[in-house]
């Protein structure tokens, strides 16, 4: 190919982010690679910690924990100890993704194959996303959510509507369904709905509670377990049955929840998600560095930046936290095609399924039908055990120490797979607590039960969140904890009453 | 497939009133570290904003999650030593290797504080909460000293400088066509009737030269309507207002005899800082005059004010003096809101204290709009104490507060500036 690269900065202009643009874009169809449209927005470093401090979300109702996120995000950005994102995606449709300012040509067209090819595409594309999201209704429901939250702030004042956003908040993560498919619908819908739900919500209630006895013969024969199944849910079961809750209030209860909702998917794949864009955009800009678009100074730049992204830094530096997403899902993806294209004896054993085969095809199919852990168990490959040298902890409180467990060698290769892909299962990093009970005919009193994994206690926090539930619920609330011998014990109350605990 | 959209000049702080919610729900806690603050500050600085802390455990934000215990399998990178089996010390609590990613990384109890800055304005607004300057209200007028011109309008008449020609033309115009506009309609019905007429096979003579006399003398008469009369001039109109003055002058009076140590002296300073910052809430321009005294009475800087030792007696007559001199020699009372703080441990020269309130009654008290002493001390009150007292019973823009303690300075601040003074009286 010819070398004519276009012009590489490092100073950005609009026209230049255009023909950028237009490069990658030809090479992301290339790939296949489908997305919704791009609205690519240039904005400051201050507007970058804004969008920080509320949750990436483009437009949030006013809750003072964002303004504490912001305030801690300017700080350390003033005192130079942390740098900003270079960008941040929002899974919309346009998919909205923002450019800072401050960065050099290389990095804005790094950023946009990674956000705007990279991202996009895993958002329109992966199972979780469709199943779970509506890109197309988000921004509108913030906008209802944001001016709903806004009038009951001026009808009943800002400390109630403060308060209640608190509970929910503490309660955000158990508000989310895992099985159910939500109802994402349009804005104008939401308003018209809302109304109804309203009404028909009270009146519900009104059933369950209602306190003219029936026949209280009948009544004593059956012992009424509500609600009959244990709920996953904890705030939509407040949402629909808390006794004393307002319908304002229950709508409010509402909106954290659907906002739980649709960032459900992306807590669950975060290493396919970056490994995926990071895969990408990496591709994307060696491909227009093959073509000759782009200059030898354009790719030394992008590679720095690229190679600090995936490094992983080892156990034992300080520099370590954890498994950095970014490499361990860019390099199972580049190993993914180097199993398709090149695969040793090993990965025939190993992946005959797709050992050998199109390494797009495979790509793409793992990209639509995975979340981090099925992707991990099914795609994590002995080569990259042994290239990031993983090893297995295990740490049984039960024991004075610690115990390595499988290492990178053959008896260790299916067992560091497994136990890496259940690290990123949320079930087993989320406390199992559901609403177990709540005494219908009695002193209505909430009962959740928690059941450990592995015997891993709850937090010290478990009593102040039980506070918030409380608040929500209005009669008392209880959390019990059930052992591996079903043996129950409360664990926290609120109120607390003297001498249970 | 793409647009691009520079949001770069949108404003940049979304974040503001999240921001205002945080400092609303935290107001106790920022007060507090606000009031613990301003011991550290210069009189005059109110250029920056203050530093607050917070104990991390009041904001945080509870939920459900794991604890410490239980059995955990965590995979880590970058193997270098271990083989299946081996058996490793626990590392010590809170340090790294044993957590992984997500789990015990967000416990963990006794952090750091939360620490950020509130702006100049906020720090401010949360100082001086509830506070006002007293004998604003029933003084409003004496303050309206300066006349400023304003533009008021428009009239009729004026000087040829202040002429509005624009104005004047549209009057000119309207008033023309307002004056021809019955003849010029009956200048186009002759005409329209002389053509009919000149039209017709056999134009009748007589009727056509009726016309012709007719349009010639409407021409004429439009023609005499003048282009432009006095009824169209319009002047620009200016007014004079009284406008309030914003300037002050802050006298801050000081015994630094023998009696008074360093750390009396600190705890006036920061009584003279809150004195000061609260006059930049309500002026513009303030200065700031020092008078420290022993048996003599001289003006000094700020650094001499608090810092130099010096010895003797004292007669606090001598600082009055001289602070009446200033005030007729440099802040004549028309242009000048004066404001004055007295600091003193109470001991005065007993002869000398009836010739203060003199001083007081006769000149300073009429000319300055607020006075406030405080007295630094632990022991009994003294001769000039009653003699003031008995000044604080008979005007309103005196007022006295006793100090025992550091801890009693914003406290007592507050109580003299608290909104309706009125209950208050005679301390």
């Amino acid at each position: 190919m010819s070398y004519n690269p276009m012009n590489d900065g490092p100073d950005w202009t609009f026209d230049l982010l255009t023909e950028y643009q237009t490069e990658i874009a030809r090479v992301a169809e290339h790939y296949r690679l489908d997305t919704y449209p791009n609205q690519i927005e240039v904005i400051t470093a201050e507007q970058m910690m804004d969008a920080y401090s509320s949750v990436g979300m483009p437009i949030g109702y006013s809750h003072w924990s964002y303004g504490k996120k912001f305030i801690s995000t300017e700080q350390n950005y003033k005192r130079g100890q942390m740098g900003l994102a270079y960008e941040i995606v929002i899974n919309s449709n346009p998919c909205i993704a923002y450019l800072m300012e401050e960065n050099t040509l290389p990095m804005q067209a790094l950023v946009m194959a990674h956000a705007c090819y990279g991202h996009n595409s895993f958002f329109k594309g992966n199972y979780l996303f469709k199943t779970w999201t509506d890109a197309s209704s988000i921004i509108d429901y913030l906008v209802f959510a944001k001016n709903y939250i806004a009038q009951c702030e001026e009808k009943y004042g800002i400390d109630e509507v403060e308060n209640l956003l608190d509970s929910c908040h503490a309660l955000m993560n158990y508000g989310v369904d895992r099985y159910k498919r939500p109802q994402q619908i349009s804005m104008y819908e939401e308003q018209k709905r809302q109304k109804e739900r309203e009404d028909y919500l009270q009146s519900q209630v009104n059933e369950l509670w209602r306190t003219i006895p029936v026949n209280p013969q009948e009544e004593r024969m059956k012992k009424v377990h509500f609600p009959s199944e244990p709920q996953e849910n904890i705030l939509y079961f407040i949402e629909k049955n808390a006794p004393l809750l307002d319908s304002w209030q229950r709508e409010i209860i509402r909106i954290v929840r659907k906002i739980s909702q649709y960032f459900y998917p992306q807590r669950q794949t975060q290493v396919m998600n970056e490994g995926w864009a990071t895969f990408w955009h990496y591709t994307i800009l060696n491909h227009l560095y093959d073509e000759g678009k782009i200059s030898d100074a354009f790719m030394i730049e992008f590679l720095q930046s690229h190679t600090n992204v995936v490094y992983q830094p080892p156990y034992n530096s300080k520099f370590y936290s954890g498994i950095n997403p970014y490499a361990l899902g860019f390099n199972m993806m580049v190993d993914i095609r180097r199993i398709c294209e090149n695969p040793t004896e090993e990965d025939t054993a190993w992946f005959p399924e797709f050992a050998g085969s199109n390494w797009l095809d495979t790509l793409h199919f793992a990209m639509e039908n995975f979340k981090d852990e099925s992707f991990i168990s099914q795609f994590l490959s002995p080569k990259l055990i042994r290239e990031f040298k993983l090893f297995t902890i295990i740490d049984d409180h039960k024991n004075p120490h610690l115990e390595v467990g499988a290492i990178h060698n053959d008896e260790g290769y299916q067992k560091v797979r497994s136990s890496l892909s259940a690290q990123y299962n949320l079930s087993n990093n989320e406390p199992n607590i559901q609403v177990y009970d709540v005494d219908v005919r009695g002193d209505r009193s909430l009962t959740l039960r928690y059941v450990p994994h592995n015997g891993i206690p709850l937090a010290e926090s478990k009593s102040e969140v039980l506070k918030h539930l409380y608040r929500l619920w209005g009669f008392n609330v209880r959390l019990e904890q059930v052992d591996e011998e079903g043996k129950k014990q409360i664990i926290a109350q609120c109120p607390v009453e003297g001498g249970d605990d | 497939m793409a647009h691009f959209i520079d949001r770069r000049l949108n404003g940049k702080n979304k974040s503001t009133l999240n921001r205002q919610r945080f400092i609303r729900r935290y107001k106790k806690q920022i007060k507090e570290a606000v009031s613990d603050a301003i011991n550290k500050r210069s009189v005059t600085d109110t250029s920056s904003g203050e530093s607050i802390s917070i104990p991390q455990r009041d904001i945080s934000e509870p939920t459900f999650h794991q604890g410490k215990g239980g059995d955990r399998d965590m995979i880590h990178p970058g193997n270098d030593q271990f083989s299946t089996g081996d058996k490793i010390q626990r590392p010590p609590a809170g340090q790294g290797g044993g957590s992984g990613p997500g789990d015990a990384s967000n416990q963990g109890e006794g952090e750091d504080d939360f620490v950020f800055s509130i702006s100049k304005d906020e720090y401010l607004d949360l100082l001086f909460e509830d506070l006002e300057l007293p004998n604003l209200q029933q003084s409003q007028l004496d303050k309206l000293v300066q006349m400023k011109t304003h533009r008021a309008g428009f009239c009729n008449d004026g000087m040829p400088s202040n002429l509005d020609i624009v104005r004047s033309l549209r009057g000119s115009l309207a008033r023309r066509v307002a004056m021809s506009a019955s003849k010029r309609r009956r200048l186009t019905q002759a005409q329209e009737e002389l053509a009919t007429l000149l039209k017709e096979p056999v134009p009748p003579q007589q009727k056509i030269t009726e016309l012709e006399t007719e349009i010639a003398e409407l021409k004429q008469k439009i023609a005499a309507v003048p282009f432009i009369d006095n009824y169209d001039l319009r002047f620009r109109n200016y007014e004079k207002r009284p406008h309030p003055t914003s300037k002050a002058v802050m006298f801050c009076l000081m015994d630094v005899s023998g009696s008074m140590d360093q750390a009396t002296k600190d705890m006036a300073k920061r009584f003279y800082i809150l004195l000061y910052q609260f006059l930049t809430r309500t002026y513009k321009d303030i200065e700031v005059v020092y008078i420290r005294h022993h048996t003599q009475a001289k003006e000094v800087d700020e650094q001499e004010f608090f810092y130099s030792q010096e010895t003797g007696g004292t007669i606090v007559s001598s600082a009055l003096k001289l602070m009446d001199e200033i005030v007729k020699k440099r802040y004549s009372q028309g242009d000048w809101n004066i404001y004055a703080a007295q600091a003193s441990d109470g001991d005065n020269w007993a002869d000398d204290s009836p010739h203060c309130t003199e001083i007081m009654t006769n000149k300073l008290l009429k000319a300055v709009r607020y006075y406030a002493y405080i007295e630094i001390t632990t022991r009994a009150h003294q001769s000039l104490w009653r003699e003031y007292q008995a000044i604080a019973s008979t005007h309103d823009n005196f007022a006295m507060q006793h100090i025992r303690s550091v801890e009693d300075i914003y406290p007592i601040f507050r109580e003299l500036f608290k909104k309706n003074r009125q209950q208050q009286g005679a301390a």
